[in-house]
């Protein structure tokens, strides 16, 4: 089982159509394998144990996926908006490594010993006639995903051939999609949602439009002059799609646009209310995953939407806010702090069962429980007909616009102000981002600092999105006493419309 | 007859036809293709098999063949044309899952 084996399907059924476009640039599914068959020759007589990709989304980014595929090596998408030194230290982690980058990039970075850069244009034009045997295990690392941790260290999530190709073959039929069929991919690569995107439209046969940089009026331009059919949003590309219709007092021209699937983070039941209207007509389906799942484990699918749109039953209408039913190939538990399994309506930590489930990071082993089960961090509840509503990260991580952002960093570097006695950090939720920083301060007795200074502290150290977007200050932070601060209490105080 | 579980990948020894196992029962079963028993990847034909002209419907490349019971799920990665049998019985063409795309 190795996720090439999709691909090689697809190349063998229907070659000639096309796999790939990003502007003026594309790739049939014929080309496709052999550009990655071509460097994935070339990996198997290398030193590189992983296959690397920074860049944004254009044609290398599946050519380097399947390559490492057809390697037997994992495949490493990095985050193109870390600084320098993250990067440098990541590609330290996973060298000795092959790595497919922007020139941009590499311009920017000094490269740890053992990273071998690729040639991007003989990447793409290279030619295999021979074709290339799968490599036949199912248990090798397909995906290697860096996660933000609590602790602030990336974590490397690994997804095996196993895990990907069971999601995938659960919920795609080979070759279902139409000829005139299109996908608009806008998410990042290094997302799982931009990685299962590749694979899913390879395997129906949908032709996938890359946007490299995602931007409300390109997206919208490419819906008409691509005739695309379907889209995956986060929610802020939605509320900014939204935003930049309702700015221009235009309405949205989608000629041939089906389905808009959405998810990454929690969608506001007020901007998917307002989607359903923009676009009219068209089928809306949210999709909960994990990095660590494999991505989606539950949907809300058109019919759903739908009749909760239409419903004045306040159980029923409350639907839209839900991320849906888990698929038929995952099951899903919510339990109480003891493990208890809940019944319905009762809330508690979301845990998740199936093959798609890896649930492990490189170093830790797997962290599914005897049976299988695993913790996804998140809480929830489920109602009487097994429809899932989220509540929040069990853990701190702020899930800002899909970026997982963990609030130990920016309590650092606060406290590394000279003003500054104590901080902290915690999510609250935002109608254009899902949930945005925010931060409680306490102040060195005789010292000063206004809140805008201690913004601009955290800007010229962290990238902009870690900036806090309310920062109050206090006397004292709320600590239980084995000395935790209590982050659920300052959450509280800090969500209210009066909380600053 | 041979130890038959997911992930397995086997082939035709009278045609292209080649399939990966989704689904099984633990435990060893015959997995045929046009008459003749499957081969494992690497495997060589015995001499002088040929395609049953009685076992020859065909595969479709992206199909899932189940059996009566669908204890079994085959999923064909290339077509060819020979019958997909389980125990002597042959497959049938599971029904396609309409899932809403998710991605």
């Amino acid at each position: 089982m190795n996720l090439a084996m999709l691909l090689e399907m697809a190349a063998d059924a229907f070659g000639e159509r096309t796999a790939v476009s990003c502007g003026p640039l594309h790739l049939s599914y014929a080309r496709l394998r052999s550009a990655a068959q071509a460097a994935a020759r070339e990996l198997r007589h290398s030193a590189a144990g992983h296959a690397a990709f920074l860049d944004t989304n254009g044609l290398s980014a599946p050519v380097t996926l399947f390559a490492a595929a057809y390697a037997g090596l994992p495949y490493v998408p990095l985050n193109y908006r870390l600084t320098s030194a993250e990067l440098e230290e990541l590609l330290q982690r996973v060298a000795p490594a092959w790595l497919v980058a922007a020139p941009g990039q590499l311009a920017r970075l000094r490269l740890p010993a053992g990273v071998s850069c690729a040639d991007v244009t003989r990447l793409l034009e290279a030619s295999c006639e021979e074709g290339l045997p799968l490599p036949d295990e199912p248990a090798a690392v397909a995906i290697q995903l860096f996660t933000s941790g609590t602790t602030g260290t990336p974590k490397a999530a690994l997804l095996r051939h196993e895990n990907v190709m069971s999601y995938i073959l659960g919920t795609v039929e080979f070759g279902a999609a139409g000829e005139e069929e299109a996908a608009l991919v806008a998410v990042p690569p290094y997302h799982i949602a931009g990685i299962s995107a590749l694979l899913s439209s390879t395997y129906s046969g949908r032709r996938i439009v890359m946007l490299p940089n995602f931007e409300p009026a390109e997206w919208l331009r490419l819906l008409a002059a691509e005739r695309i059919t379907h889209a995956f949003v986060v929610p802020t590309m939605l509320v900014r799609i939204l935003e930049h219709l309702a700015a221009q007092h235009s309405a949205a021209k989608f000629p041939a646009l089906r389905a808009i699937a959405y998810g990454g983070g929690k969608m506001p039941a007020s901007v998917i209310a307002r989607a359903l209207e923009v676009f009219s007509g068209v089928d809306f389906t949210n999709a909960y995953g994990l990095t660590e799942t494999s991505a989606t484990i539950c949907l809300l699918t058109p019919e759903d939407h739908r009749a909760a749109a239409g419903s004045a039953e306040p159980g029923l209408r409350r639907r839209l806010g839900s991320v849906g039913r888990a698929l038929p190939t995952v099951e899903l538990q919510v339990r109480d702090e003891a493990g208890r399994r809940l019944g319905a309506g009762a809330p508690g930590f979301v845990f998740v069962r199936g093959a798609q489930v890896a649930g492990e990071y490189r170093g830790s082993g797997s962290l599914l429980d005897s049976e299988g089960w695993f913790a996804t961090q998140d809480r929830g509840w489920l109602d009487e007909d097994g429809y899932l509503f989220l509540e929040g990260r069990a853990d701190d991580v702020i899930v800002r616009g899909g970026e997982n952002i963990s609030p130990g960093e920016i309590e650092e570097t606060l406290l590394a102000h000279a003003a500054v006695l104590d901080a902290v950090v915690v999510a609250v939720p935002s109608e254009q981002w899902g949930e945005a920083v925010a931060a409680a301060v306490v102040l060195r007795p005789g010292a000063a600092a206004t809140a805008e200074a201690l913004q601009a502290w955290v800007r010229e150290r962290l990238r902009s999105s870690r900036v806090p977007e309310r920062l109050v200050f206090r006397s004292e932070l709320p600590y239980n006493e084995m000395g935790k601060v209590l982050r659920r209490v300052v959450r509280r105080e800090l969500e209210g419309p009066e909380g600053s | 007859m041979r130890l038959i579980k997911p992930g397995l990948r086997l082939k035709s020894a009278v045609c292209a036809t080649e399939v990966m196992v989704i689904r099984a029962p633990a435990g060893e079963a015959s997995v045929s293709c046009g008459g003749a028993e499957m081969l494992a990847v690497g495997e060589a034909p015995p001499q002088g098999v040929r395609l049953d002209a009685a076992h020859s419907q065909g595969s479709l490349i992206g199909k899932r063949y189940v059996d009566a019971q669908e204890r079994f799920e085959l999923l064909c990665t290339k077509g060819g044309e020979g019958t997909l049998a389980i125990d002597g019985a042959a497959l049938a063409v599971k029904q396609a899952k309409a899932l809403p795309s998710s991605d």
